[in-house]
């Protein structure tokens, strides 16, 4: 029972930290918090690709003195790579909209950032 | 380089292309105006021709692959990988190379008008950058046979389109609707991406074929499936996910909002094809459930697009409500088709029919939609303003702009001979066979069409000359050229429909529905 | 009629062409017919003016309707309807992510069940 909790531990993490990011994104009325539940939920989504490559006893795949050629394929982290690197991207470029939306309406409360509606 | 390589290199360069465009116009646009124009205006001719070279010998030779990294092209499966497609595969068949024509043809006619539309604002290098950007996203979307890719290519078209729609910030409206646009596009790309993780650590593959070829159908699989189909049919923009849809549409630059239709379209496509590729045909996969899950999106967004569009006073806002409901469409047809598809005679006597019905009007859709957004950007580019209730008494300046504005109507209100009526009689007809109701809402939703776009005509282009529209003239070539090209694409699919529908729409449905080609052409015999 | 002209739906065949001649043959019959009209017609005289009780025509300029007095009717008996519909678009970025979570909730729970 405790080692499949300690086997799956990073999987609950996911789930935590992802309800974190979610109810942050829902519930929080200010856009940078908003935008800091993404980020969290974008780091959930690659703790979650992450734990799904690991395996137990597995060589890494770097070649120099390497006990065997029999190596794990590193796809998740490389995909978890690109993710992050798309993540970076996102999150700046949304943050420099919560800027320009805070010089030109003074405020960063979603309620009140609602011109388009209708 | 000779002719044979290029042809052979054809899904490569569809993505080097525009890609080297993107980045090689700040430094390029930093020489001179003139020359960014010519590069601009090169970059797009050669992106599309290339588009079209590669539809071109899909629709003739059949499904081509394009392996990246590998020896040969076509080496699918390395010696030593074990029976996996290891590397990046470029899957295109004939639904692929559909959507990969209508962008093309929009690309081009949407960027040609830009270069005159936009020459007179700030920071075109950046515009051009990103609009050539999102066309690799639109591009990679519908040409990739691998689901990370797809992924990938879904957040550079989503990441494009959000900093062009934000891109002239006026006075923070645009950049609240790039906001909006940016954090719905990033929840949903990240739910694709917990569906891949959870696909890639069941069945240890990306590609699609392999991964449709091994699905077991598993709780995991389930979740999978609606992590992939919600957010892909957020993005079409289908009610009740919509939202985004009118305030992002409605203050983009004009020429964007065209591509941004595309790109929307690009998402369909996805949808469609994991509900077909992946999923379908498998055995424990309830065809009626998502037949139906597929229809009720489209029957809502239908009904509530139009009748959202017809209290609009914003001409944008407007159109941009009857892009989710003629979106509403496309979902029903092919939701009608996927309904039946476990049941072969239902599915030949009017299954087939309705998703050719609905597919035509993706590319029809595309197409008049994209000429309506432009004739909209021509009346602000005159006006100043998309306020329908400060217009009017345009036809007497410009004439160009009417003509293109009631053919494009003509054609979304489904007014025979253009090319909305042939899509939507074949919707009509089929559906009825499925279920007559859907098809009387159908009829009733391109009734309130028509009446919303006479509302718009009359307001635009009716009435007295205006004095505060005096100085409005008829906009300048190139904008004119860019909706002709539409213009003149709609009127042919509206007189020739036989010839499109056999050409590429049945191939296209084909290639939809026959999951075990699209597997077996990646992982050869099954 | 030429094959690439007809669009056959599975139900029945469409044919631009012959809706193009109908739509020809139906001008040709309305330009004959006017033609034939009235031979007492003078223009620039009062005959061409509107008649609109005996009143003067109003000048042109304010004679345009704008768009939102269009469809008051129909907006007017529709009003129950668009009274629930339009105040769901908030325009609330917090009520847009609802909408997607509550249906993506939706499919999970139908996807799981069945």
């Amino acid at each position: 029972m405790l080692s499949k909790i300690l086997i799956n531990f990073p999987l609950i993490a996911v789930v935590l930290i992802a309800m974190m990011g979610l109810s942050a994104m829902v519930f929080k009325r200010n856009i940078v918090k908003i935008l800091m539940g993404v980020t969290i939920l974008e780091s959930a989504v690659n703790l979650f690709l992450v734990a799904t490559g690991y395996r137990e006893g597995g060589i890494a795949p770097i070649f120099t003195n390497a006990p065997s050629t029999h190596m794990v394929l590193p796809t998740v982290q490389a995909l978890t790579l690109t993710s992050i690197v798309i993540g970076v991207a996102t999150s700046a470029m949304m943050l420099s909209f919560a800027m320009i939306i805070y010089k030109k309406y003074g405020t960063v409360d979603v309620r009140k950032i609602r011109k388009l509606k209708g | 380089m000779t002719i044979s390589s290029i042809a052979q290199h054809l899904p490569a360069l569809l993505i080097a292309v525009p890609l080297l465009t993107a980045f090689l116009t700040p430094l390029i646009g930093g020489v001179n105006r003139t020359l960014r124009m010519l590069w601009v205006a090169l970059g797009i001719s050669a992106t599309s021709a290339i588009g079209l070279a590669l539809a071109w010998k899909v629709f003739t030779t059949g499904t081509v692959l394009y392996v990246f990294g590998a020896a040969a092209v076509g080496q699918v499966l390395p010696m030593d990988s074990g029976g996996i497609p290891i590397r990046i595969i470029f899957e295109v068949d004939a639904f692929s190379a559909l959507m990969i024509v209508i962008a093309s043809i929009s690309a081009f006619a949407i960027t040609m008008y830009s270069l005159v539309s936009e020459s007179e604002c700030s920071g075109q290098d950046g515009f051009y950058a990103l609009l050539f950007l999102l066309v690799v996203g639109i591009m990679g979307m519908v040409a990739t046979g691998d689901l990370f890719n797809f992924f990938v290519f879904l957040e550079i078209s989503s990441l494009a389109g959000a900093a062009l729609v934000a891109y002239r910030v006026d006075k923070g409206v645009a950049v609240e609707a790039g906001l909006k646009y940016a954090l719905l596009s990033t929840l949903g790309a990240l739910c694709v991406l917990i569906a891949i993780g959870l696909l890639f650590a069941q069945y240890n593959a990306l590609n699609l074929a392999t991964l449709a070829s091994r699905l077991q159908f598993t709780t995991l699989d389930k979740i999978a499936l609606a992590l992939l189909i919600v957010p892909l049919a957020m993005k079409c923009g289908a009610v009740p996910m919509h939202f985004w849809t009118p305030d992002t549409y409605a203050t983009a630059p004009s020429s964007i909002t065209a591509l941004l239709v595309v790109s929307s379209q690009a998402s369909l496509y996805g949808l469609f094809r994991v509900l077909f590729s992946l999923y379908g045909h498998l055995v424990q996969f309830n065809y009626a459930t998502f037949g139906w899950f597929v229809i009720i999106l489209g029957v809502l967004s239908m009904f509530v697009g139009v009748t959202m569009a017809i209290p609009q006073k914003d001409v944008k806002r407007l159109m941009a409500y009857h892009a989710v409901s003629q979106t509403g469409y496309m979902l029903l047809g092919v939701g009608v088709g996927l309904a039946v598809l476990g049941n072969r005679s239902a599915l030949n006597a009017y299954g087939l029919t309705a998703m050719a019905g609905g597919i035509f009007h993706i590319i029809n859709h595309a197409m008049y939609k994209g000429l309506l957004f432009l004739t909209a950007g021509a009346i602000f580019y005159r006006t100043g303003t998309r306020n329908l209730n400060k217009l009017g008494g345009l036809g007497h300046t410009m004439p160009w702009t009417m003509v293109f504005f009631m053919i494009g109507a003509l054609a979304i209100a489904g007014i025979p001979p253009f090319n909305g009526f042939a899509s939507k009689l074949m919707i009509y007809e089929s559906v009825f066979r499925f279920s007559p109701f859907l098809s009387i809402v159908a009829m009733v939703v391109s009734i309130l069409t028509l009446a919303s776009f006479v509302k718009v005509f009359h307001s635009i282009f009716m009435g007295p000359r205006r004095e505060e529209f005096a100085a409005a003239r008829e906009v300048p070539a190139a904008m004119i050229f860019g909706m002709a090209l539409l213009a003149v694409v709609v009127m042919l699919f509206g007189l020739f429909p036989q010839t499109f529908i056999d050409g590429m729409i049945t191939p296209a449905v084909t290639a939809l529905v026959d999951r075990g080609a699209y597997i077996s052409a990646i992982l050869g015999g099954h | 009629m030429d094959v690439a002209w007809t669009m056959h739906t599975g139900f029945g065949s469409w044919n631009p062409a012959l809706w193009l001649a109908a739509l020809l043959i139906a001008l040709v019959v309305a330009l004959a017919i006017r033609a034939l009209g009235r031979k007492d017609y003078r223009k620039n005289s009062a005959q061409t003016k509107p008649f609109i009780s005996g009143n003067e025509e109003p000048a042109h300029g304010g004679g345009h309707i704008p768009a939102s007095n269009l469809y008051w009717g129909f907006l007017e008996s529709m009003k129950a309807y668009y009274e629930r519909l339009v105040p769901l678009h908030t325009g609330m970025l917090g009520d847009y992510l609802v909408w997607f979570l509550g249906v993506l909730a939706a499919v999970l729970v139908i996807g799981l069940v069945i």
